[in-house]
């Protein structure tokens, strides 16, 4: 029994180093941030715990500086993490049959973690959940013990680690080279690089992702539509 | 703010994100079979979504100001040079990560 889960732990581990950089670098900003603005430790250890959504947590430093509105908070937490929505759809299938672990599967599904779950091929001998899970918990490990130290040493850490967070653009790139190389149809892997960067021209930094999220949509569904009309069934 | 309005921000914050996250798992539930529609969409939307991620992480570059975003063009060819050459993911990405804070640190 033991072994089962050690074989999953030591398949997912090596898929979750680059997110250790990534999310170290990021999450002690994140405390170091928080520390900043005069929370204590608590505040970064705890929020990254229970919201593990990292762009989310630091617009929620934002939010507890400013008036109390939690409808505010609300609908803007609905907006800016409406792309878990996507992933959820993508992983319906993934997660099925894991028990009460995917619970937690669906709970820690944050864009890293979704990446990897639905990218890594899992060697045949390795249990699916227990895999999805180590990585999932891996990283908010890794997000959690960042955070919070970087709450507790903020103030401490001067070493030069400008550019370092380019390590989630990299993860990204080579994430979605794999997936390239695998699809025979390349159509929505181009349609999402070239729809998003339409719309961040748009719509700007601070605004694309909704209007990304809608056209892709769209034009995915009328693609469908349309070879349907042609007679094709899939 | 006081603590108790502080934590019914964060309260409202990690529930919806819970929305986001459990929400096509609460519509379309395991027992039942899931629309075509969905299947088909639960196929094509990750490797967009995976564009769209790339760009997301590079939407503070600016083309027009700064280093007009050549050291995020350099160091992505080498990431995926790299992934390319060896298709070793740690390699790849170590690799370009490296470039990238040579490139900001020392010539940009």
């Amino acid at each position: 029994m033991n072994n089962k889960y050690l074989r999953a732990l030591r398949a997912a581990f090596p898929y979750t180093v680059p997110i250790f950089a990534g999310f170290w670098f990021i999450a002690l900003t994140y405390g170091v941030y928080m520390n900043a603005e005069g929370f204590s430790f608590w505040y970064p250890c705890l929020m990254s715990l229970t919201i593990f959504a990292g762009s989310m947590e630091f617009v929620t430093v934002g939010l507890l500086l400013g008036q109390f509105d939690p409808v505010g908070a609300l609908l803007m937490t609905l907006m800016i993490n409406a792309r878990h929505l996507f992933y959820g759809i993508s992983m319906l299938d993934r997660y099925r049959g894991t028990g009460l672990k995917k619970l937690y599967l669906i709970f820690g599904m944050c864009d890293e973690s979704f990446s990897i779950n639905y990218t890594a091929d899992i060697p045949e001998d390795v249990d699916r959940g227990w895999f999805m899970f180590f990585v999932t918990l891996l990283n908010q490990l890794y997000w959690v013990s960042g955070a919070t130290l970087g709450g507790i040493f903020g103030s401490l850490i001067s070493f030069n680690t400008e550019g370092l967070d380019f390590v989630m653009t990299a993860m990204f790139v080579v994430i979605f080279m794999e997936q390239f190389l695998k699809e025979k149809n390349h159509i929505p892997s181009f349609l999402g690089l070239g729809v998003s960067l339409v719309c961040l021209i748009f719509f700007g930094a601070d605004r694309f992702i909704i209007p990304s999220m809608f056209a892709i949509l769209a034009i995915l569904s009328a693609a469908r539509l349309v070879r349907r009309k042609d007679g094709e069934t899939e | 703010m006081t603590l108790t309005e502080q934590i019914i921000t964060i309260a409202m914050v990690v529930l919806g994100t819970l929305i986001t996250r459990f929400l096509p798992f609460l519509v379309f539930p395991a027992g039942k079979p899931t629309p075509k529609f969905v299947q088909y969409l639960g196929k094509v939307l990750p490797p967009a979504v995976f564009g769209m991620l790339i760009i997301y992480c590079l939407k503070n570059v600016s083309v027009f100001a700064g280093s007009h975003g050549i050291p995020e063009l350099i160091a992505i060819a080498v990431t995926a040079g790299l992934h390319l050459w060896k298709r070793q993911m740690l390699l790849s990405i170590a690799g370009g990560t490296i470039v990238y804070m040579l490139l900001v640190q020392l010539v940009f």
